[in-house]
């Protein structure tokens, strides 16, 4: 048994919307350039076209997981693997310019009148894409027709919103003004709009078509619909005198995969042999127009989920009071500041239970460059750490940064060394082994770099780790760069003009309080231990009480 | 299609809430022995009478409607026997078709069929008995219903189903119309009815002339090839999409009809009920009359020979029946002798509202009394070893949770309540009780023997309280009559003492024949 009329070979498959598949619409061809010539349209990304097709995907940093940036960019891309989003967040913008660019169409993208144009064009999008990926997995010719013709039809509705979108609304951004006016000079080109009025027609005509089927024993007869009357409503309406009340239905729902059996698709042969010319008209269009989508577009609808990712991220955050800003970059000199920054990464967690998040300042002026954190353990020090790390990261790829203002440092690398637990068996390898990582470190390090450093040479003698400290801080303080250094050494934080010193905290009236704030203050010297052991109940008074009540052990 | 037999304009809901305190009503008012007596050795009456019992209406238009239908089943026994046996053979008739497991449109519409074919011949049957009985029955109740079986349930429309029945089983096979739907799978299937064949001779001879001649639509035909087995499952779910809404329309209105059965049968459950409690009160010589109702808000209390059936059918005799005059009154007292049937004259005032307020009959030669809108019992318990709390905090904390359901006009039956501490605090106690209540509009009955509490309450001299006594014979021996008069500052403990240890030996039945 043969099915289906066309012959057509319909082997599509959805990398079919990759840019490189198809010749690129140029707006200048039909559009007569209005305006003091738009730039042309490349990336929502990157101001020019990069060179590099980047191909070779980038690799992670070496500092992602320590700052927990791994978790970041998992939040800000979670349900859209489908755009492999990871690589942009991985790499760093070289100039000030370019992160501006990605600035002004963020800051666009948080009108929700510009985003909802730009995720209704994605959603739709993504139809598309479903749509194409069904007309390919299907086995039969007039099925997998019908899947492409609803697929260009579901391109045609997302190119015409957008552009209907966008030329009703205002971005100020370079990058969404060029796809306004390539969108727009796109949707009214004749190629378009041959390709959407075809589709229309097709449609239609099919929609249209009425049969009829009569079913006995082991068969069928198909035939056009001769206006033959509703039974089923009137066996309803017959019966209707004894309704009372609700009862349970009987309906049963059949399973709707796409997929055709094949008695469907000898109807749907039938059906075709009655509507011989319909379905030649869509035969035709599938063979001429495999390549409908536009690849400017498809890599626009990509990349602006780099955008959207974040944006849905911190949104619940902001909703929170947490507050976030565009950072001005520093290009020449290193002074730089934040006012009320966080950690994004443990704030998206707090936020999701409900909990609050404690805000940090910073700053270097002149010649400081190095910020020594020390004071009571889990007081908020190596959230600290996170956070500089974090905060010029994202600065770095053009994202608003956690903070109501901040000035970041455009560096050229960093690197980040954090204590690795797993190896706390073997000190003796530990030790080497972090002196091994540091001094690689600072084999690369340049004044551009920034470098977090966190509870470093914890594992040896108080001696040993004074010694080493010193050496490594004074190494850094010769590069010139910026770095970030917790530790419980306080003798670190008064080294040169270049350290800085800050304290983690604790509630004056009641030490066993930590209040997660990290600030700008000498090292004392004070022993935190017994505020925390009070928080244990473990001092000498308490101990004797607990042990008092009659022998009874007391929680 | 509605019976409407229990409300004049809606249907009982056999799973409705319960009633709070309804398991403390059944304990205290024995009424596990009515529910036995009107249930006899049918399972259903035995289920259907507790719910209609205890649901209990304050509405006094219900409660005549009620009486009224009653009446008519007295009249008309067999008649109303006859039906709730109809209905009750019906629906089991329906539990006995075989029904699939799974279940498809067509095996639906195969066992729906064969449901209806069924409960039309039982709806024909009570349509004709109907036609019978409509002009005897006087209730509003009946000949609603009647009526409406009459005139909703012609041979012509009997006969319009039973031509749908027979189209049904698609001897010329199931005819079906499509669109193309997403991705070109058909898509909205609608049964359809082959359009008539032209009437006019001279037509139908063209039409078959065109087809003849290929000028007809074109028609596509196709046949299984054999051992096809997917196909064939294929084909039966095509044809099932057509049939679906049709079968589905199909099994609904035999469960409506259903539904309409098994309302009938729960509706009339409960007037078979007091139809058997009848054949033992007859049977007992016992009188019973039909209760007059009033308003929630009035207060009225009357009774003549207002007995404890429950007592009498436990004793398979007539028991002692009393008077009762407390019309205006809010609160009623009970004193007296123990054992000297104060609880027996307690439940038989409980029995009596409860039984009125579902619209039965009432164990009494007269009876009249305000319909009350909730109706509470608060006995004292007997020492439960499970208890956590003592005796007086379980009574409290049960009290505390009928004054959390009270609302105003509801009635409560004290029976020796606050016994569990000593008489100045139980006093003092249901003092306050008894008059925050009945200042609530609560109307109270109160059994006690707490001298203090009974006689500071009459000295109040409120007209609104009536006292009541267990009366004692000027020989010590009790009447087991309640009567008129003011609380005595004995409960005759010594009399008690003194029967029990002279005569307990002799003769103790009788000593334990009247106790509540």
């Amino acid at each position: 048994m043969s099915i289906g009329l066309i012959e057509t070979d319909m082997t599509l498959d959805s990398s079919d919307l990759r840019p490189d598949r198809a010749p690129v619409f140029t707006p200048g061809d039909e559009v007569s350039a209005s305006t003091s010539g738009p730039r042309r349209f490349f990336s929502i990304l990157f101001v020019e076209p990069k060179l590099d097709s980047g191909a070779a995907s980038v690799p992670v940093p070496d500092y992602f997981h320590d700052l927990n940036l791994d978790q970041i960019v998992a939040g800000a891309t979670a349900g859209m693997q489908e755009y492999d989003l990871d690589r942009i967040f991985h790499e760093r913008l070289g100039t000030s310019d370019a992160i501006d660019y990605r600035h002004e169409v963020m800051r666009d993208l948080e009108d929700e009148r510009i985003l909802g144009c730009v995720n209704k064009f994605a959603s739709t999008m993504r139809r598309v894409r479903r749509r194409l990926e069904q007309s390919t997995k299907l086995y039969f010719n007039l099925q997998k027709q019908r899947w492409f013709l609803h697929a260009a039809e579901t391109y045609c509705t997302a190119v015409c919103d957008l552009g209907d979108g966008l030329s009703s609304l205002d971005p100020r951004s370079r990058g969404l003004r060029a796809l306004r006016e390539y969108v727009t000079g796109y949707a009214r080109s004749e190629s378009f709009t041959t390709l959407h009025n075809e589709i229309k027609r097709i449609e239609s005509e099919l929609g249209a078509i009425r049969y009829s089927l009569r079913i006995k024993d082991a068969g069928f007869k198909l035939r056009k619909y001769a206006g033959e009357r509703d039974y089923g409503a009137e066996v309803a309406d017959t019966f209707r005198k004894f309704q009372q009340g609700e009862v349970k239905s009987y309906l049963a729902s059949f399973a709707d995969a796409p997929d055709m059996n094949h008695i469907e698709a000898q109807a749907l042969e039938f059906v075709a042999l009655l509507h011989p010319e319909e379905f030649s008209r869509l035969a035709r269009f599938v063979a001429e127009h495999r390549d409908f989508a536009d690849p400017i577009l498809t890599s626009f609808d990509r990349e602006v989920h780099f955008y959207i990712g974040y944006l849905n991220y911190i949104a619940p955050l902001k909703k929170a009071g947490l507050r976030f800003c565009y950072p001005r970059i520093a290009t020449s000199d290193k002074e730089i500041d934040c006012a009320g920054g966080f950690d994004l990464a443990l704030a998206a967690k707090l936020t999701a239970q409900k909990a609050t998040t404690v805000c940090n300042d910073f700053y270097l002026r002149g010649p400081e460059r190095i910020i020594i954190v020390s004071g009571p353990n889990q007081g908020g020090k190596t959230t600290f750490a996170r956070m500089f790390g974090q905060l010029h990261h994202l600065a770095s790829i053009g994202c608003p940064v956690p903070g109501s203002s901040a000035r970041l440092f455009l560096f050229d690398s960093m690197f980040s060394h954090f204590e690795r637990e797993e190896d706390i068996r073997n000190l003796h390898g530990k030790l080497q082994d972090d002196l091994f990582r540091i001094h690689g470190i600072l084999e690369k390090s340049t004044a551009r770099s920034v470098i977090v450093l966190n509870e470093i040479f914890n594992s040896t003698t108080l001696k040993d780790a004074v010694f080493l400290a010193r050496k490594v801080i004074e190494r850094i303080d010769g590069l010139d760069c910026l770095c970030v250094c917790v530790t419980f050494l306080d003798e670190l934080a008064s080294l040169s003009e270049r350290t800085v010193s800050m304290l983690s905290t604790v509630v004056p009236d009641d030490p066993a309080t930590r209040t997660f704030r990290v600030v700008r203050r000498p090292a004392d010297g004070k022993s935190y231990a017994i505020s925390i052991a009070e928080k244990y109940r473990l001092t000498y008074q308490q101990i004797k009480d607990r042990l008092s009540d009659e022998g009874l052990p007391s929680i | 299609m509605k019976a409407y037999l229990l409300y004049r304009d809606r249907s009982f809901d056999l799973a409705g809430g319960h009633p709070p305190g309804e398991a403390a009503l059944v304990q205290d008012l024995e009424l596990t022995t009515l529910f036995a007596a009107m249930a006899q050795s049918d399972r259903w009456v035995g289920e259907v009478v507790p719910r209609v019992v205890l649901e209990s209406t304050a509405d006094v238009d219900t409660i005549r409607y009620r009486q009224e239908i009653l009446k008519d089943c007295v009249r008309h026994a067999e008649v109303v026997r006859g039906v709730y046996a109809l209905a009750v053979r019906t629906i089991d008739a329906e539990r006995k078709i075989y029904g699939a497991v799974f279940h498809y449109p067509s095996s639906t519409l195969h066992r729906s069929i064969q449901v209806m074919e069924m409960l039309i011949v039982a709806l024909k049957e009570l349509r004709e008995t109907a036609e019978e009985q409509v002009s005897a029955f006087q209730s509003d109740g009946f000949r609603t219903l009647f009526g409406m079986l009459v005139e909703e349930l012609g041979d012509s429309y009997l006969e319009t189903i039973q031509y749908h029945l027979k189209e049904l089983r698609f001897a010329r096979g199931v005819l079906i119309s499509a669109r193309l739907g997403e991705g070109s799978k058909g898509a909205d299937y609608v049964l359809r009815k082959e359009n008539p064949r032209p009437a006019r001779w001279s037509a139908r001879v063209i039409e078959t002339a065109r087809r003849a001649f290929g000028g007809g639509p074109p028609t596509y035909s196709f046949q299984l090839a054999p051992r096809d087995e997917s196909g064939a499952r294929a084909l039966g779910e095509l044809r099932d999409r057509g049939i679906n809404l049709a079968a589905n329309a199909l099994a609904q209105s035999a469960d409506h009809v259903l539904s309409f059965f098994a309302m009938l049968r729960t509706e009339l459950a409960f007037y078979v009920g007091c139809l058997n409690l009848l054949d033992r009160t007859d049977a007992l010589g016992v009188p019973y009359c039909w209760p007059q109702p009033f308003a929630s808000v009035e207060r009225r209390h009357a009774a003549r020979g207002l007995y404890d059936v429950c007592l009498a059918l436990t004793m398979g005799r007539a028991v002692v029946g009393n008077e009762l005059a407390a019309r205006g009154k809010t609160l009623v007292i009970v004193t007296g002798a123990n054992q000297g049937g104060k609880s027996t004259f307690l439940r038989s005032v409980g029995l009596a509202q409860v039984m009125m307020q579902c619209g039965m009959f009432v164990p009494a030669e007269s009876f009249e009394t305000n319909a009350c809108e909730r109706i509470f019992t608060h006995y004292k318990r007997e020492e439960d070893s499970t208890m956590k709390s003592g005796k007086f905090d379980e009574e409290l904390s049960r009290l505390s949770a009928i004054v959390d359901c009270l609302v105003p006009n509801s009635i409560v039956l004290f029976n020796e309540s606050f016994a569990s501490t000593n008489e100045r605090e139980g006093s003092e106690i249901a003092r306050q009780v008894v008059s925050a209540l009945t200042e609530r509009q609560i109307k109270i009955l109160f059994v006690t023997h707490q001298y203090d509490f009974a006689q500071s309450m009459h000295a109040l001299g409120d007209p609104a309280y009536s006292f009541l006594r267990a009366e004692r014979r000027p020989d010590g021996t009790r009447s087991f009559k309640v009567v008129e008069g003011e609380p005595l500052p004995t409960s005759f403990g010594q009399d008690l003492y003194a029967r029990i240890f002279t005569e307990e030996q002799a003769n103790p039945r009788v000593a334990g024949a009247a106790v509540s």
